[in-house]
């Protein structure tokens, strides 16, 4: 719809794959001005990385399933009047009035701070997507030792592996998908260590009978898997990995049903690389600093609790995919469409399509249920604790052991992961605990009569770095009618004083810690 | 079957060129980042902590911050985010990557 550059946006989208590309479908259809905003130059999220075209791949098929049904949903998105806004990285969201957003980026392929923009809208729909869980173990910042899900992004963009004999490990869905794809791609895969079992699954038949999907995708890992004579090792963990410069073997354990490995189990397997990951956390810094409500999901991670039409608790602001809890691409498509028609209907004061609304609403409940089901299977158990040493990295940034961490736990009295990064540092580097954050809320944990404080929702007031010249060239939170025209439109020109000299090092940044 | 990711995916990448990891040459794709420019010629670390420890890419995904390099002289670039461009300087960032007062 045509929109002239002094108003702002009806909708803006922040994250741009299968959830975020659905709803700025499904809003710009129904005739919204629509602004879709991801920090990658690309569409397609973390699930749907894809070669840069200048590396003209000819089968992307083949590193992804669904390809062809992502670039259906990519040719509606292009079709559409959306604004795509790439390498846009949001670093906050401000509420101006009853009915106003002003979204904070930096540009740049990693955000360094060529161009503040604020782009102002009437309503906002988060689909940040989700980020690996990291459980730490001795030798876990050897090069070569990667996360998973990194593994898998690095392999789908820049066709690229980070050794040729991959042990790949953790637990979650994600692992078996990371095997087959690094085998599918010529890599030799030793083992895929799963410290959960999958018998789980089979207490929720009809979770599983009901989404056929999830089995046939499986099925379809498995006989890669099998194809590659990859052995799948369940209920284990690598507890330690060895080497000077980078890694050479991994230690893997048999683990009991609390995730405690069990003594005198421990057999090496030689590597050049190992791919780590325990499942995926939903990513809503953005939402929780706006005070956005969350829930608990089954295996223990903070996702954002919404109601029946993807609305957040916060008026204006509506949420779909990952961010309500993990639940994999096609669900993230199905909250898509279901949150676009939803604030297209609320911003234009007529009803949503009921029949399509019902029908979404129906397969969302579905896969949430499957989604539940696989989550409690895969949670982690208590005991993981177990594999860590005193001298054991937790936080990777900061280079705090699990020594210090517990001093400050058991000696110092600090009860959850807000008091022991005051007293350790712990999560408070370059990546504002995104790595070490479930990881020192468990050894926080350890200290309470429960030893099950759950994580406090992340709450920062800035999701990326951001120089300091940015902040100070904000226009005062009180003067909400500051959004003046030019801010409407990304800024071709802030001030020269806000560019970075050189390198934006801790003194350049804006540290929330 | 495949033996290479380039293969599985029917990649004909553009011509390479080159970039230089502390004044080594290093061949890039096109479109690559300059962590999968580095890791194809078998690299995985361009960074020693301020403890001296060797790190880079992690995440993948330019969340963890272990990446940071030198790139071209500015410190604490994400080498896992910024694509590679012809003759490309990267060096290995030692320590705490302080650079000049950036505002």
């Amino acid at each position: 719809m045509a929109r002239s550059a002094s108003e702002p946006y009806d909708l803006a989208v922040l994250g741009a794959g299968p959830a975020g590309i659905a709803g700025a479908v499904a809003a710009s259809e129904a005739g919204l001005s629509v602004a879709l905003l991801d920090a990658s130059d690309q569409t397609g999220g973390q699930y749907f990385r894809h070669p840069a075209p200048t590396l003209r791949a000819r089968r992307p098929h083949a590193l992804h399933h669904d390809w062809p049904a992502f670039a259906r949903l990519r040719g509606r998105l292009e079709a559409s009047t959306a604004d795509h806004l790439r390498a846009h990285h949001v670093w906050t969201v401000t509420r101006e009035s009853a009915d106003a957003w002003t979204v904070h980026a930096l540009t740049g392929a990693d955000g360094d701070g060529e161009h503040p923009v604020r782009i102002r809208a009437r309503a906002v729909l988060l689909a940040t997507g989700a980020s690996e869980r990291h459980l730490p173990f001795p030798g876990w910042t050897l090069p070569g030792v990667v996360a998973a899900g990194g593994a898998q992004a690095m392999l789908k963009s820049g066709l690229v592996l980070p050794g040729r004999r991959i042990v790949v490990a953790g637990s979650g869905p994600l692992l078996l998908a990371v095997a087959s794809s690094l085998a599918a791609a010529g890599a030799h895969v030793p083992a895929v260590v799963e410290a959960s079992g999958y018998l789980g699954y089979a207490r929720h038949p009809r979770a599983l009978a009901t989404n056929p999907h999830k089995l046939l995708e499986a099925a379809a890992h498995g006989s890669v898997l099998l194809r590659h004579r990859v052995r799948p090792l369940t209920r284990s963990a690598v507890t330690e990995a060895h080497g000077t410069d980078r890694v050479e073997a991994v230690t893997v354990t048999r683990l009991d049903r609390h995730w405690r490995p069990v003594p005198g189990t421990g057999r090496r397997i030689a590597c050049d690389a190992l791919a780590v990951g325990h499942g995926l956390v939903p990513q809503t810094e953005l939402a929780t600093g706006l005070g956005c409500a969350t829930r608990r999901t089954p295996d223990g991670t903070t996702a954002l609790a919404l109601d029946g039409l993807q609305r957040t608790s916060v008026p204006g602001l509506w949420a779909a995919g990952e961010t309500g809890g993990v639940g994999g691409w096609l669900l993230a498509r199905v909250e898509g469409e279901l949150a676009g028609l939803a604030v297209a209907a609320q911003l234009r004061g007529r009803p949503a399509p009921g029949g399509r609304v019902a029908e979404l609403r129906r397969r969302r409940d579905r896969m949430r249920a499957f989604a539940d089901a696989m989550a409690a299977a895969h949670a982690p158990g208590p005991g993981w604790t177990g594999w860590l040493t005193d001298d054991t990295e937790v936080c990777r940034c900061e280079e705090v052991t699990a020594g210090h961490v517990r001093e400050a736990v058991s000696g110092l009295g600090a009860r959850d992961a807000r008091t022991v990064k005051l007293l350790t540092r712990a999560g408070m580097g370059w990546c504002q605990g995104r790595m070490c954050g479930a990881a020192v809320a468990c050894l926080a944990a350890a200290g309470t009569a429960e030893g099950t404080v759950p994580p406090s929702a992340e709450r920062r007031p800035l999701a990326v770095p951001v120089p300091l010249g940015v902040l100070a060239a904000q226009p005062e939170a009180a003067q909400p009618e500051a959004a003046q025209p030019e801010a409407v439109q990304p800024e071709a020109a802030e001030p020269e004083a806000t560019r970075p000299e050189g390198g934006a090092g801790p003194h350049g940044r804006a540290d929330p810690a | 079957m495949a033996r290479t990711p380039a293969e599985l995916a029917g990649a004909e990448p553009d011509p390479p060129f080159e970039i230089t990891f502390d004044g080594r040459t290093v061949t890039a794709l096109p479109g690559q980042s300059l962590a999968a420019a580095l890791w194809g010629a078998g690299i995985l670390a361009w960074r020693t902590t301020r403890a001296g420890g060797p790190r880079a890419a992690f995440c993948g995904i330019g969340q963890c911050f272990d990446c940071l390099a030198t790139v071209n002289g500015t410190p604490n670039r994400r080498a896992c985010l910024v694509p590679a461009r012809p003759g490309d300087a990267v060096t290995t960032q030692e320590g705490h990557g302080h650079g000049p007062l950036g505002v």
